[in-house]
């Protein structure tokens, strides 16, 4: 679609809307991978809060969906693929401290060093990735 | 207090996500593949997200405390090391894989299917798989 550029435009403010509104209000990173890997191997505090994002993060995009409907993931069929690539994300992040949203959105955004390395390597690894499963392996 | 703002962060970044494209995953592999079909629109999310946030950073700055109390994230280090860049290599090869990053698959849960649901199982198992390996790797030259 033409409009793509402009959805992903206003999508992203609304996604530093939101990590702004979790900074100044609850003085917290707004970071994915952190806020569940914080529940999923009980290393973190906050834990309410945590589950509070993740419990926001699931139902309104979901009830927004529900009423406007059109919401596709395109997501591979083939379920090695998807078991493979669940196990890298989870690790991949975990041991880097964070994702596309920690150390993307927030640590760009505050000139952070370790964002801006971590952002080149996911960035490379990702670009890298799909070169060689979809055009010479041909697996995604 | 605090738990209602985080539902209310939450949500808005999932609605965000999902009107900008990114819980679709052909338009993250589509940004990826620089020799294909390229789609830039994540260069977008990126941009747009990054300003706004640039401007909360320095609010932040120009305050003492956040609004709800407690103490703002401490000033972010500056070391590198291979557990960051190692962490960063596997995360994009997955990210490339299924054009899944951490946020976008969890505000897909209720539409995402059952390999959505795997990918989020296959996630949570990596990230319990993390810590015992960072010590690993922190502890010994391999």
């Amino acid at each position: 679609m033409p409009q793509d550029w402009l959805m992903g435009l206003l999508g992203g403010a609304l996604i530093g809307l939101a990590a702004a509104f979790y900074l100044l209000l609850n003085g917290r990173i707004m970071g994915a991978s952190g806020i569940v890997g914080g529940l999923v191997d009980g290393s973190g505090g906050f834990k309410s809060e945590r589950a509070s994002f993740l419990a926001g993060l699931v139902l309104v995009p979901g009830g927004v969906v529900l009423i406007a409907g059109g919401a596709e993931t395109h997501l591979t069929a083939n379920w090695a693929v998807v078991i493979i690539a669940g196990l890298l994300v989870g690790v991949g992040t975990r041991l880097a401290n964070g994702c596309t949203s920690g150390h993307g959105v927030c640590g760009l955004s505050r000139l952070s060093l370790r964002g801006f390395v971590a952002t080149a390597f996911y960035l490379l690894a990702g670009g890298v990735t799909v070169v060689l499963a979809k055009h010479v392996l041909g697996v995604i | 207090m605090r738990q209602l703002y985080a539902f209310g962060a939450g949500g808005l970044f999932g609605v965000g996500l999902w009107v900008s494209g990114m819980t679709d995953t052909r338009k993250v592999i589509g940004w990826l593949d620089v020799f294909g079909d390229w789609d830039p629109t994540l260069a977008f999310v990126l941009g747009g997200a990054v300003t706004v946030m640039f401007i909360a950073w320095r609010i932040a700055g120009a305050r003492a405390a956040p609004a709800l109390g407690g103490s703002f994230p401490a000033t972010p280090e500056r070391r590198l090391d291979r557990t960051l860049v190692l962490g960063s290599l596997l995360f994009g090869m997955g990210w490339g894989l299924a054009g899944l990053c951490p946020g976008p698959a969890i505000a897909s849960l209720t539409w995402g299917g059952t390999g959505g649901i795997l990918f989020l199982v296959s996630m949570f198992a990596g990230m319990r798989a993390a810590p015992p390996l960072r010590h690993r790797l922190e502890t010994q030259n391999i």
